[in-house]
């Protein structure tokens, strides 16, 4: 008997949903991203500027993870943060407009990409490597106190494993037995250096053990295998019984960032075959779960919701300079 | 519970936004528990973590006894992993709670400043607001004791220079109790730094300032407001934390020859009480400023340069009596020579009021 809800066709709709509502929103990104950078490519330029993280192919650790989660559960993300943020709920309109740093935006323009922060849905993220775990510790603990059976998901990247940050939070986590569950998305690449290069396991599962709590590695970027391992460790964190790791062999379709022309990856050929949403929409399509139908209808109503965001962020105001030193504090004035 | 009353502060000056410090003498250590464990008493989202905060009651007495009162689910021992335990601490003030998180000593933000800065102090503003951060981090400051270059420093210079922390050194039973009861009551970070050297220690060397008198009421000390010390004609000396009570030893001293010398202490360096700095100096012309942080890029720069952007003309006389830019040394002898000790000061204000530069 699971602990957590039974992997149904419902739920196997709603996961290729949300995945697609991810790609769908990162490819809008993408194509607002670059629309006026050229020619050549100034990074600073147009009306997203900056560095820009998209998560094309790492869809199935957030979609595997979101319908086992509720408002009022907490989540950290990473630089590359768009997937797990709509996943977990977070408000395209106001998502895409700190995106493209209006004033409407969920940090009104001063955090961008990198920093949304939405306490509607306690999701938060950092561009600092394993730096938001220790927050979510401190999510977790405030959970725990309160005596709820609320979690907090702790989002990082396979180069995070190797930071202090990582270890100090494991194990304070599980000392503590915080409903945490840590979830490593292993896309093979620390910007350009490979995993083997990097990292002295071949899988970070293991390093659970070292903290004494359950780790569990999930192959072949499989949304079912992240429903099936995030329900288990998240009844688990529920249940007062602490942290688990959870390691999801992922893949990073696209560059490290935009403008990252991978001449380092060696594995480019092969990737396409390998893009999770194309792999999950055949396999629901040839068992019987959605017709070819069912998943025009999904693209539709994500392109519609994804447009309708772009839209919003581009008709809202940019934040006016004089106010750039609005926000440092919550009161007083800025000395 | 905080009611203003008229009153005196330590040196018997009306102040009237602050309450009558009474006969009763606490070490500037006892008034931090103090202020704590009322905080915690009226507030249940209030809590403490750290290292050693528990039985041993902090390092430097910083948490003495509140265990025996909360218990540990409030007092919370932790792992030495600052990292995790600040962004703890983080998270939690996120949530709604009021953690007052203890680095040991400021010397190891080394080991955790992203935490800090990038985290604790960034995410109110990138949030635009919408996140707010109520979080206390408290640490020991300060040398003198020969405990060498890792754990004798001052640092607040450091944390002062990052933007989104708010920044309080006090140097006083009094004003100890009332800036941490507005630390644990502001909705954001605030970086309480108490010097070693004022907490009224037993076992190392005090001022005869680091006890006393301090009301039982709950109060608060406005962070962001510098107080004048010591009222003077002749020269000021700007200052903080335990250089505070060498400043005052030297005004004393050298009022038996006729040399008036007001002492500011900053008390909070962010948000920097400028409009003190500069009402000060509007009186006296001669701005000395002693400061036990390194000296080049920091508060000693800062504060002069706070009075010459307003006013250039003003100043007729400035020094500084500064750590030199060197790491601290272990042996006493060698520490003494760096430190900003009463012998330094007072030469200092007596090149000063002579008109001569630094010596």
């Amino acid at each position: 008997m699971t602990l957590y809800p039974e992997l149904t066709d419902d739920a196997r709709r709603e996961m290729l949903r949300m995945m697609v509502l991810i790609r769908t929103y990162e490819e809008a990104i993408l194509r607002e991203y670059h629309a006026d950078k050229s020619p050549g490519f100034d990074i600073g330029a147009g009306l997203i500027p900056g560095e820009m993280h998209l998560s094309a192919g790492q869809e199935p650790v957030a979609a595997g993870l979101a319908l086992h989660l509720t408002t009022d559960d907490a989540m950290t993300a990473t630089h590359r943060p768009h997937h797990v943020a709509i996943a977990k709920g977070v408000r395209l309109r106001e998502m895409t407009a700190e995106i493209f740093g209006r004033e409407t935006g969920l940090g009104r323009g001063r955090g961008g990409h990198m920093h949304l922060f939405d306490p509607e849905t306690h999701f938060s993220c950092s561009g600092i490597i394993a730096e938001g775990l220790p927050p979510a510790l401190g999510q977790a603990f405030a959970f725990q106190r309160r005596g709820t059976d609320r979690v907090a998901i702790a989002v990082a990247g396979e180069g995070a494993a190797n930071q202090g940050a990582f270890h100090e939070s494991l194990n304070l986590a599980a000392l503590w037995k915080l409903p945490v569950v840590f979830v490593i998305e292993d896309n093979d690449w620390g910007i350009s250096v490979p995993r083997a290069k990097s990292t002295s396991v071949t899988s970070n599962a293991v390093r659970g053990a070292a903290y004494g709590m359950p780790g569990i590695r999930v192959e072949e970027n499989s949304v079912e295998g992240v429903y099936d391992a995030a329900g288990e460790a998240i009844a688990r964190a529920r249940a007062g019984e602490g942290p688990s790791l959870i390691e999801v062999h992922t893949l990073r379709l696209w560059g490290h960032f935009e403008g990252d022309a991978q001449g380092y990856r060696t594995d480019l050929e092969g990737v396409p075959g390998h893009d999770p949403l194309p792999t999950y929409r055949n396999a629901l399509v040839a068992r019987g779960v959605i017709t070819d139908d069912d998943y025009a209808t999904m693209q539709a109503s994500a392109v519609e919701r994804v447009e309708d965001a772009i839209d919003f962020a581009k008709g809202s105001p940019v934040p006016d300079p004089a106010d750039a030193l609005k926000y440092v504090f919550s009161e007083g004035a800025h000395s | 519970m905080n009611t203003p009353l008229p009153a005196n502060d330590l040196d018997g000056q009306v102040l009237a936004i602050e309450p009558d410090a009474g006969k009763r003498k606490l070490s500037t250590a006892k008034a931090i528990q103090e202020a704590i464990a009322q905080q915690m008493r009226a507030d249940d989202s209030v809590f403490v973590m750290g290292e050693d905060v528990g039985p041993y009651g902090g390092i430097f007495s910083s948490t003495t006894g509140l265990i025996e009162e909360f218990g540990p689910h409030r007092i919370i021992d932790t792992p030495i992993s600052e990292t995790a335990f600040i962004g703890t601490g983080i998270g939690a003030a996120v949530e709604g709670m009021r953690p007052i998180v203890e680095l040991m000593f400021a010397d190891f933000f080394g080991v955790c400043m992203d935490q800090i800065y990038n985290h604790m102090a960034k995410i109110h503003y990138e949030s635009g607001g919408n996140v707010q951060v109520p979080m206390v981090l408290m640490t020991a400051v300060g040398g003198g004791y020969s405990d060498g270059a890792q754990h004798s420093q001052s640092l607040w210079g450091t944390f002062a220079h990052l933007p989104g922390m708010k920044v309080v050194v006090p140097s006083n039973p009094y004003d100890a109790k009332g800036l941490m009861t507005a630390a644990i009551r502001s909705n954001d970070p605030v970086v309480f730094m108490f010097h070693k050297g004022v907490m009224g220690l037993g076992w190392m060397k005090k001022n005869k300032r680091s006890i006393d008198a301090v009301p039982e009421e709950s109060y608060e000390v406005p962070i962001g407001k510098a107080r004048v010390a010591r009222e003077g004609t002749d020269v000021t000396i700007v200052t903080l934390s335990l250089s505070v009570h060498h400043s005052l030893d030297v005004a004393e001293k050298l009022e038996q020859e006729g040399i008036s010398v007001e002492v500011i202490d900053l008390r909070s360096l962010v948000p920097l009480d400028r409009d003190a700095i500069l009402a000060s100096v509007s009186k006296t012309g001669r701005l000395i400023v002693v400061d036990e942080d390194y000296q080049s890029f920091g508060v000693s720069g800062e504060v002069i340069a706070s009075v010459v952007e307003r006013q250039p003309g003003l100043l007729t006389h400035v020094s500084r009596v500064c750590v030199p830019d060197v790491p601290l040394p272990y042996a006493s002898q060698l520490e003494y020579g760096v430190l900003p000790t009463p012998a330094r000061i007072e030469a200092a204000v007596r090149d000063a009021v002579a008109g001569r530069g630094t010596s």
